[in-house]
């Protein structure tokens, strides 16, 4: 479908600077709607969560939802921004039947925070400041859905369905400034930024902040120039850009197909683009001019809303510890090396070990279940690590179990898979499937002199000094007594037997 | 059939005192007023005051005050002093159980599945709603002839207007067929029916009644307000649908003073009332002037001091108003677009699109003055155009406010005539659109400057015989005076005339054509 030609990345940076700009949706976790007292609630039947005002019908009025204004607030303050002490709403007017209205209630010239900025670190600690130009209010569109299309869209489509849950849902837009210098790490910047302002809402409380539910949805702009040229190029915005992992290949890509573009010594058009997420192409929507005219005028049925500096502070003082901050401490209080906190952080159970420790784990014990063993499971179920319901209880119980020693870790892990299968806690898991650490030194020993007869060359290494060779026979012995030997205690009496000490 | 055209002609406190007095049902008033609107509203002669009658509803909540009533109690003690009084509303408001159609052919046929706020308050006093009431379409007008169900005609004289938007509301109280109205005045739609009509209009202080289920024409300029026989009677509806709604957020939070205590003060001493230079004089007709002359010569009887002050930036008022009010509109009407409700017309060839539905629903739903608005309003917003057009505008909007605020300091009430002219034949002006919105430019300032203004009967013009309106404006929250110096100056008039000035009216004859229920635009609920 996609024939467009793209140019190699790094031939692309060698050429070009990438300059770039996000426009990120937020939408809040508000128990109505932005302007009318209908439930702001996800994945109902359609067009059940609405009333008259979402509907747009005759004689409606709007009224600010105030705890829409005090989460749009708090983002305001954790992206360092100001607050405007009065701002007010606009009207945007367009025709389209997403919109009830036929205009959208949103913030024009006003909006109710600006002039912010974010630090972003990079994979390998870079540092990297994102400035925000400004997060305004709005009220989100309905959603179509364009039936009998090959495409899914509305060219094609024999007739549309349209979901008004969805119309009216408080959103916070996230505005940067143009982000320049960031040279080949655009792509990575990119799925930071958006990282970052996700854990941000997240953190704050203020939003679900699930993107594949499209709580958080990025506009990716995209523009080259010519190293050392001050002028920016023409961008594309590439819309609903709904995962992390698509945000960094789709700027990738554009980077790639403006830079073909620009080679072909043709003008990079001024457009919306749809990202796919099957081939990670772009393809083109519809023609974006600056000169674009909604009309937008003050919402004349709205007053404008005040935000006494007492009740800024008042929100201010309620913010949790921001992201960065945190992360920094968790880190310090753990001792956990950078590879290996960022490890976490990227798996996702940075949370998950937080809660783990408080219940009583050490944080190399959290870590080492979360990372080594829940981590991939989640994975093979397609879940998020968080999301396979593992009780931090239930590790501090494995924990203690392993370490006075009444099952190994092989079982432990054993046990958690019965855990995780329903059958029972921990305990009732050892009880039920008869695991416990053979500590009669008697049949193993005789397991150990199989063993050490079974492998006669290792025996005589273990003998002339390498102790290390001793793990093949504790092997073997495991591999005897099916896994119910306490393996350190094999280890103790093979290097007795052989009269080496550790 | 005499008393009933007795009971017809009775103020609303008048009949709200029978009905507390047990003289009269409230079953027996409002089928007096069905009888009425069946004899004169309908047929090629009639007055077309009403889209829909609102036969049965109506007659059940007065059965119902009517049982509370005989009942006696603490139910009967708690009724609203209007319990039991019928009211007719304009059909720019929404209500449950009857159509709303705006005047419009895009809402025929369309009920609304909520409740005006102040339709709401209606019901909670118990007053039977007669019907909903004829308008220019979506309220753009000022003769009710922009109608898409034929214009309403002027009880007065039925070949002329009744004043617009609100010409239905004014005509049915002027006809006797409600003894109350609701109308909403953006630019002046209630008190310039009111003048021409010879009834009493009060487009309240902007923010003190809710317009929460006014289908909005400029939401920044329309409030709604009652439409009476007299000032007693605008006070006491006044108090009904006045007050805090939390869902519109431009309502003001705390109630305006108690007007029904105002209109009776009965004096208007040490009171400065101030003749606005520019709202008189030339352009205004002659019998217009006289009658205004006559009502400055009783308040300076009765002890008020006389002032004139200039509003120099009222001239510019009607050229603002006529670029704020279809900015809004241009956008307000944007969501009737044949997709969720409504009328919905399909092209007639070529691709079936959303935006071909759309426009071929608009196009064959909105009259003539509705496009002319919302073509106005989009070229005023257009990017280039807005700051010459929609933004000069508002500064103008500024000065007339300031201009308001430096005559308030010197007056307690302005008084200008309500109207330059009275009613203008039916189809004088529909061809001239400039001329038809000349009408408007005593009340507009009002509007834009969000201050309460009334406007009562002032007698009649010399030259024509026809009811002439003056209008008294106070500043924003301060409505009370309205009542209170409207009071005293109809009672110097009513004395003058020796009754009010609508027994001067013609009786009217009973229409020939069959009942009410048949006009259009009275659909049954599907």
């Amino acid at each position: 479908m996609n024939t467009e030609a793209i140019l190699s990345f790094e031939e692309a940076m060698e050429k070009y600077d990438p300059v770039l700009g996000f426009e990120v949706h937020v939408e809040l976790n508000t128990k109505t709607k932005m302007f009318s007292s209908a439930p702001n609630v996800f994945g109902d039947e359609p067009n059940t969560n609405v009333n008259e005002v979402d509907l747009g019908m005759p004689g409606v009025l709007p009224v600010v939802n105030k705890t829409a204004v005090e989460s749009s607030i708090k983002i305001g303050l954790a992206l360092n921004c100001k607050i405007a002490e009065s701002c007010r709403f606009a009207r945007k007017n367009y025709f389209y039947p997403d919109t009830p209205k036929n205009f959208q209630t949103s913030q024009y010239d006003e909006p109710i925070a600006y002039d912010g900025y974010l630090d972003i670190e990079l994979s390998d600690g870079t540092v990297f400041r994102v400035e925000i130009e400004r997060a305004h209010m709005e009220e989100d569109a309905g959603k179509l859905t364009h039936m009998g299309g090959a495409t899914g869209r509305i060219h094609g489509a024999d007739f549309s369905l349209v979901d008004y849950n969805r119309a009216g849902v408080p959103l916070v837009e996230i505005v940067t400034k143009p982000i320049e210098g960031a040279g080949s790490r655009a792509p990575e910047l990119a799925k930071a930024y958006v990282a970052a302002v996700r854990e941000i809402v997240k953190n704050l409380g203020v939003s679900d902040a699930k993107m594949e539910r499209g709580n958080v949805r990025c506009d990716a702009n995209v523009s080259l120039r010519p190293h050392g040229r001050e002028r920016f190029g023409i961008r594309s915005e590439t819309k609903n850009v709904n995962s992390l992992r698509a945000v960094e290949h789709a700027v990738r890509y554009e980077i790639q197909r403006h830079a073909a573009v620009l080679d072909a010594g043709n003008p990079v058009v001024q457009e919306t683009r749809h990202w796919h997420e099957d081939t990670r192409t772009t393809t083109s929507g519809r023609p974006k001019s600056d000169a674009d005219d909604y009309r937008y005028f003050p919402e004349p049925d709205l007053v404008p809303v005040v935000a006494s500096r007492e009740w800024v502070e008042e929100l201010r003082a309620t913010l949790p510890e921001p992201p960065a901050a945190r992360r920094k401490r968790l880190q310090a209080d753990w001792g956990y090396s950078d590879l290996e906190f960022r490890d976490v952080v990227n798996a996702g159970v940075m949370d998950e070990i937080e809660e783990t420790i408080a219940a009583g784990a050490s944080a190399s014990v959290a870590r080492k279940w979360w990372m080594g063993e829940i981590v991939g499971r989640a994975k093979n179920a397609d879940v998020d690590p968080g999301q396979l319901g593992v009780q931090p209880a239930t590790i501090v119980e494995l924990a203690r179990m392993v370490e006075e020693g009444k099952i190994n870790n092989k079982m432990a892990t054993e046990v958690l898979d019965g855990v995780l299968a329903g059958e029972g806690t921990p305990a009732e898991i050892v009880e039920k499937r008869g695991l416990a650490v053979v500590s009669d030194d008697g049949p193993l020993l005789e397991a150990i002199d199989a063993a050490l007869a079974a492998q006669p060359g290792v025996a005589d290494k273990i003998r002339g000094g390498k102790v290390q060779a001793v793990g093949a026979i504790v092997g073997g012995v495991m591999k005897a007594t099916r896994g119910q030997a306490d393996a350190a205690r094999v280890r103790e009496l093979i290097l007795e037997k052989l009269g080496v000490t550790a | 059939m005499t008393e009933t055209n007795e009971l017809i002609r009775l103020s609303a406190a008048k009949l709200a005192e029978k009905l507390a007095a047990g003289e009269v049902t409230s079953v027996e008033v409002t089928q007096a007023y069905l009888a009425r609107i069946a004899e004169v509203d309908g047929g090629e002669r009639g007055v077309n005051a009403f889209l829909h009658v609102n036969a049965e509803e109506a007659l059940a909540v007065a059965a119902e005050v009517d049982a509370i009533r005989a009942a006696g109690g603490a139910e009967a003690e708690a009724l609203h002093v209007l319990a039991g009084v019928p009211i007719a509303v304009k059909d720019l408001i929404v209500t449950i159980g009857q159509p709303t159609t705006a005047g419009s052919k895009i809402l025929e046929g369309w009920h609304s599945p909520y409740d005006a706020t102040v339709v709401e308050r209606l019901r909670a006093a118990k007053m039977p709603i007669l019907g909903k009431t004829n308008l220019d379409e979506f309220a753009m007008g000022s003769s009710t002839e922009h109608s898409a169900y034929g214009p309403t005609r002027n009880p007065w004289d039925l070949d002329r207007i009744p004043g617009g938007s609100g010409g239905g509301s004014a005509a049915a109280v002027a006809a006797f067929e409600a003894p109350l109205a609701l109308g909403t005045d953006t630019g002046g739609s209630i008190r310039q029916p009111g003048a021409v009509t010879g009834t009493v209009g009060v487009k309240p202080t902007y923010g003190s009644v809710s317009r929460y289920g006014a289908i909005a024409m400029a939401s920044s300029l329309d409030q709604i307000g009652p439409v009476t026989r007299t000032v007693m009677d605008s006070a006491l509806l006044h108090q009904v649908i006045g007050g805090h709604d939390p869902r519109d957020s431009t309502s003001l939070p705390d109630p305006l003073a108690d007007l029904v205590a105002a209109a009776k003060t009965g004096n208007v001493d040490g009171m400065r009332i101030g003749i606005i230079k520019e709202l008189h004089g030339e352009g205004y007709q002659a019998g217009v002037e006289n009658r205004f002359n006559e009502s400055l010569e009783l308040l300076k009887e009765a002890g008020a001091e006389i002032v004139e002050v200039s509003c120099p930036n009222f001239q510019y008022a009607l050229g603002a108003y006529y670029l704020i009010m279809p900015s809004e509109a241009s956008s307000n009407l944007a969501k009737f677009d044949g997709v969720r409700y409504g009328l919905r017309v399909l092209p007639e060839e070529g691709p079936m699109t959303i935006e071909r539905v759309m426009g071929a629903t608009r196009a064959a739903g909105f009259g003539d003055e509705v496009k002319r608005r919302i073509i106005l309003g989009t070229y005023a917003l257009s990017a280039g155009y807005y700051d010459a057009y929609y933004g000069s505008a508002q500064k103008v909007r500024t000065l007339v406010q300031r201009d308001f605020d430096a005559a308030f300091t010197v007056a307690d009430v302005l008084i200008s005539p309500t109207a330059p002219t009275t009613a203008f034949r039916l189809g004088e002006k529909l061809d001239d659109p400039l001329a038809m919105y000349l009408n408007d430019v005593a009340t507009i300032p009002a509007n834009l400057a969000g201050v309460p203004g009334l406007s009562l009967p002032g007698g009649l013009a010399d030259e024509d015989g026809l009811p002439v309106g003056i209008q008294l404006l106070a500043p924003a929250r301060e409505d009370a005076r309205l009542y209170r110096v409207g009071a005293v100056l109809e009672s110097l008039l009513e004395a003058k005339w020796g009754g009010p000035l609508l027994a001067q009216a013609p009786e009217l004859a009973a229409a020939a054509a069959g009942p009410v229920d048949t006009l259009v635009g009275s659909q049954e609920a599907k």
